[in-house]
């Protein structure tokens, strides 16, 4: 099942996708075109936990000039306040040289999950869904790298459209990823070429923290990033999971 | 009454701290630095790390000492508004380089130990002081006059790239010298005006 959460005539709505159209909680079924979206994401009773990966498709790495793939995970934690919905508006500050999409396969905590072992992993993923997990580099500092400034900007997680339940995602480590930038295709990987897959990914993270229906885990982006600006639509779009469109929207400058 | 604990996101601050900056600066524009930081760094301590006031914290198999990271937290209300202050202990396995984001060394399950009532008589966070004991045992103060950012410059220079929204926490930062504790001990935080913040450290499962 396909699962989103959208705002219709001013109501918050749970609602799934049949036919090409929404079927909210009401009954009511709906265009895609007549919602705000929302992240596909059901509030969490504590503040979410979202932890996204730098660095973990080999390609990248070496596009970004490191010398060779991490040994560890290199994560970062993102605030909820960074992330918007399907088909919204990312600000890009006036005046910066270089900020980029990353098309990343997010994954959806479904159960608690606290020292689970790698052969048991897949049994703690609910959902899976489309993160577009923006970075400025103009802000980058050696200090906590990659920075907050950098990656917790408001408007700059944009995730959906879709939360797609993990049963009906077939091979979650052999997943095509690509993005568009109006229309021409910009980045293309798989999610097999990942350096630290998931079953991995939730061993190492719940070995140290408890992880709880909702977290997120942004999984990392390959080879292929571009300056985006003022006007771009931007379609990060994965295999079985769904095509999530963003549009950049520069900011005045500031007098 | 129930003890607080956040309903958002909790932010933590680096180098926020005159002596802190101070002890780290021979090093900023070496590698992997290059320079001193420009914005707020900032981390965060995610929500499996709460641990309320008088609750054990326990220390994973293998960790046998961490650093109190003793601290005030600004919880915000609405419109980037702060609400109330709250102390906090913000512990971390003992770690030297600062190049790449702590997860592994602060979100850890319990990692935060959070006071029970927020301050909210409106006092300016840059007159409070707190000090940590150990065991009774007073180990470090700091004085939040001494601050590189005060609380309201790091509030604007915090909201200059992003929104801290109603129930978000930012953490003003730890003072050098950051006292060490073991399983089996009681890290109480003291400061004028505020409840004592009081978890003891025990020793986790295997």
């Amino acid at each position: 099942m396909k699962r989103a959460r959208v705002i219709h005539q001013g109501v918050t709505h749970d609602a799934t996708e049949r036919d090409g159209r929404l079927l909210l909680a009401s009954g009511e079924a709906v265009e895609f075109d007549a919602v705000t979206w929302l992240p596909p994401l059901a509030p969490t009773p504590r503040a979410r936990t979202i932890l996204a990966l730098g660095l973990n498709y080999a390609d990248h790495a070496k596009e970004l000039a490191f010398s060779k793939a991490p040994e560890e995970p290199l994560v970062f934690v993102k605030g909820e306040g960074a992330l918007i919905g399907h088909r919204q508006f990312t600000r890009r500050p006036a005046q910066v040289q270089f900020m980029h999409y990353e098309c990343e396969l997010a994954v959806v905590i479904g159960r608690t999950a606290k020292k689970v072992r790698r052969a048991d992993a897949w049994d703690f993923i609910g959902g899976y869904t489309v993160a577009n997990d923006y970075a400025i580099r103009d802000y980058l500092e050696n200090w906590y790298r990659p920075n907050l400034r950098v990656k917790n900007r408001d408007t700059c997680t944009p995730l959906g459209p879709f939360l797609v339940d993990a049963a009906d995602v077939p091979d979650p480590m052999n997943l095509a990823l690509r993005t568009t930038v109006n229309g021409a295709v910009t980045q293309s990987g798989n999610t097999r070429d990942m350096v630290f897959d998931l079953p991995f990914l939730i061993e190492y993270f719940s070995s140290f923290m408890t992880l709880s229906p909702g977290d997120l885990i942004l999984t990392g982006t390959p080879d292929g990033v571009v300056d985006c600006r003022h006007g771009d639509v931007v379609v990060t779009e994965i295999e079985h999971v769904g095509a999530l469109v963003n549009t950049i929207q520069e900011e005045s400058p500031t007098p | 009454m129930k003890p607080y604990l956040p309903t958002g996101t909790v932010y933590g601050t680096l180098l926020n701290f005159r002596a802190e900056w101070d002890a780290l600066s021979p090093h900023m524009h070496a590698a992997p630095y290059k320079a001193p930081p420009e914005a707020p760094i900032l981390y965060v301590k995610t929500a499996n790390t709460f641990t309320p006031h008088g609750a054990p914290i326990a220390l994973p198999a293998g960790v046998a000492q961490v650093e109190v990271g003793a601290t005030i937290g600004l919880v915000m209300g609405g419109s980037g508004q702060v609400a109330g202050c709250v102390l906090m202990n913000d512990l971390s396995i003992p770690h030297t380089s600062f190049y790449r984001p702590p997860v592994k060394y602060k979100c850890l399950d319990g990692f935060l130990g959070i006071g029970a009532a927020l301050r909210t008589d409106g006092a300016d966070p840059a007159s409070f002081s707190l000090e940590v004991r150990i065991d009774g045992q007073t180990c470090q103060r700091a004085d939040f006059s001494e601050l590189v950012r005060p609380p309201a410059q790091l509030l604007a220079d915090v909201a200059d790239f992003m929104t801290l929204r109603a129930g978000d926490v930012l953490m003003l930062g730890c003072n050098a010298g950051r006292p060490l504790a073991r399983a089996g001990q009681r890290v109480d935080i003291v400061a004028p005006g505020f409840e004592v913040l009081s978890n003891a450290l025990v020793g986790g499962q295997p």
